[in-house]
């Protein structure tokens, strides 16, 4: 059993899922492919999505994937902390919005 | 940050010998990766071969004015070494009495060069249809002498490709020095002003994009739209074609690849991202690469790494160009550059 969970070198083993399970595992990487496709939204804006959502999500895979991808696209580091401030700000308001839950708890339960 | 080529530095990596070590040891070796020539022989080609020659690239010498933090010649102001005019007159004779379409110089700053202009002058009155300069832009405001380059190369219709790293200035000046990117625009102002790049203008202007970084270059159409929207709406610029170019794993860009921890990491991202449909491609298929010294490569890169070519034929003074296309292509780990992604040349990618 290795140290941690997480291995870098694991990233790039993501498409032997397949090995196990072709049927649903091509599925998947064909919507995953076509997803990212240039469509109404850019590609390069897409990839800013999925970085914002990568650390959402705090998944070391995709935050290596979607930080490279960014590079390559000619995405500057402004840009990415950007988006990176917009998820965490929606996984702040989406804690802090359940605030609003515990006072109208509180105010039923109190005298 | 102000940085010295790895010759003044005296650093082992100046030479060919250190370079060829580091790529054809380590996770080579021990076979954690294949070697270029084993990943080929798996896709379908027995051997890179040449396809009959197109193109001489010229090497007119390391002198540069900038010394940028990718450059795989280690070029730089302290580089003294430069064409004599005997080599020059030698090439001459090789291009009066052959079918090259296309001459391609290169340097260092190829217009720092004493003989530069000589040079150009005589290759126009040959039978070449193409003389490519690769100019760095910051030359042309380097000195008072360089300033009426962009009529020079108006007058013999010289096909301009011009590296600008990024359309933003931090990007640019962290590779190739502060105040490059501002220089850089004045240039391209310059060249636009009498024609090179303009819709309908038949002076070409190419701009050569390369990754400041360890990661590879995106796609080139996509980066192409992103600088001409930034470089038209930002500094009213216009362009033809941007080329994009993977750094190679050899000299400054090696050098920064080890010191930063990047090296095995790239390595792996080449290999992984080899496309065999662009072996048949590779520039090495029609190009051959003359150095300063008039010897002959496959191309720039096994220039700088020594590799001459695999003939009888080492030098442009003996030149035979039947004798030339039957030789194999010269190959180390390095050449994992031209073929990943969409692959990699001096035009930019291939695939």
């Amino acid at each position: 059993m290795k140290k941690s969970y997480y291995q870098p070198e694991d990233l790039k083993k993501f498409g032997e899922i397949n090995e196990w399970n072709e049927a649903l595992g091509s599925k998947f990487f064909d919507y995953y492919n076509s997803v990212f496709e240039e469509g109404s939204l850019s590609a390069r804006e897409k990839s800013l999505i999925a970085l914002a959502v990568s650390h959402v999500i705090q998944c070391p895979y995709c935050i290596d994937s979607y930080t490279k991808d960014g590079l390559q696209r000619g995405i500057e580091k402004e840009e990415m902390i950007e988006a990176v401030h917009v998820g965490a700000a929606i996984k702040a308001g989406a804690a802090l919005v359940h605030g609003v839950q515990m006072m109208n708890r509180h105010d039923q339960l109190s005298m | 940050m102000k940085i010295k080529s790895l010759k003044s530095r005296q650093d082992s990596l100046a030479q060919s010998e250190k370079q060829l070590e580091i790529l054809n040891g380590g996770i080579f070796e021990d076979g954690t990766l294949p070697t270029f020539k084993e990943k080929v022989k798996n896709s379908n080609f027995q051997q890179v071969r040449p396809t009959g020659l197109e193109i001489l690239q010229i090497n007119v010498g390391y002198m540069c004015n900038q010394v940028c933090s990718h450059c795989h010649v280690d070029a730089g102001p302290d580089r003294k070494e430069i064409m004599t005019q005997e080599t020059m007159e030698q090439i001459l004779h090789v291009l009066r009495n052959s079918k090259i379409n296309t001459v391609d110089l290169t340097g260092g700053a190829p217009e720092m060069h004493p003989q530069f202009r000589w040079f150009v002058e005589e290759i126009r009155k040959t039978e070449v249809e193409e003389i490519i300069v690769r100019s760095n832009l910051t030359i042309i405001l380097a000195n008072k002498k360089y300033n009426d380059l962009p009529e020079f190369f108006s007058e013999h219709k010289i096909h301009v490709i011009s590296s600008l790293p990024f359309y933003k200035r931090n990007k640019t000046d962290r590779q190739r020095g502060d105040g490059v990117f501002d220089s850089s625009i004045k240039a391209l102002q310059m060249l636009n002003a009498v024609g090179f790049g303009l819709p309908n203008s038949e002076l070409q202007l190419d701009l050569v994009y390369n990754p400041s970084g360890a990661f590879l270059p995106g796609d080139q159409k996509a980066l192409e739209l992103d600088f001409k929207k930034a470089l038209a709406e930002d500094f009213n610029i216009k362009f033809n074609l941007l080329f994009t170019i993977t750094n190679l794993p050899i000299s400054r860009f090696l050098d920064y690849l080890i010191a930063s921890e990047n090296y095995e990491e790239y390595m792996h991202a080449l290999v992984d991202a080899f496309n065999p449909s662009t072996v048949g491609n590779v520039m090495c298929t029609n190009t051959i690469s003359v150095s300063w010294e008039g010897f002959l490569f496959d191309c720039d890169f096994n220039q700088i790494l020594d590799l001459k070519v695999d003939s009888t034929i080492a030098h442009i003074s003996e030149f035979n160009s039947t004798v030339l296309d039957d030789r194999n292509i010269r190959l180390s780990q390095h050449c994992y550059g031209c073929t990943a992604g969409a692959g990699s040349s001096c035009q930019g990618s291939i695939a």
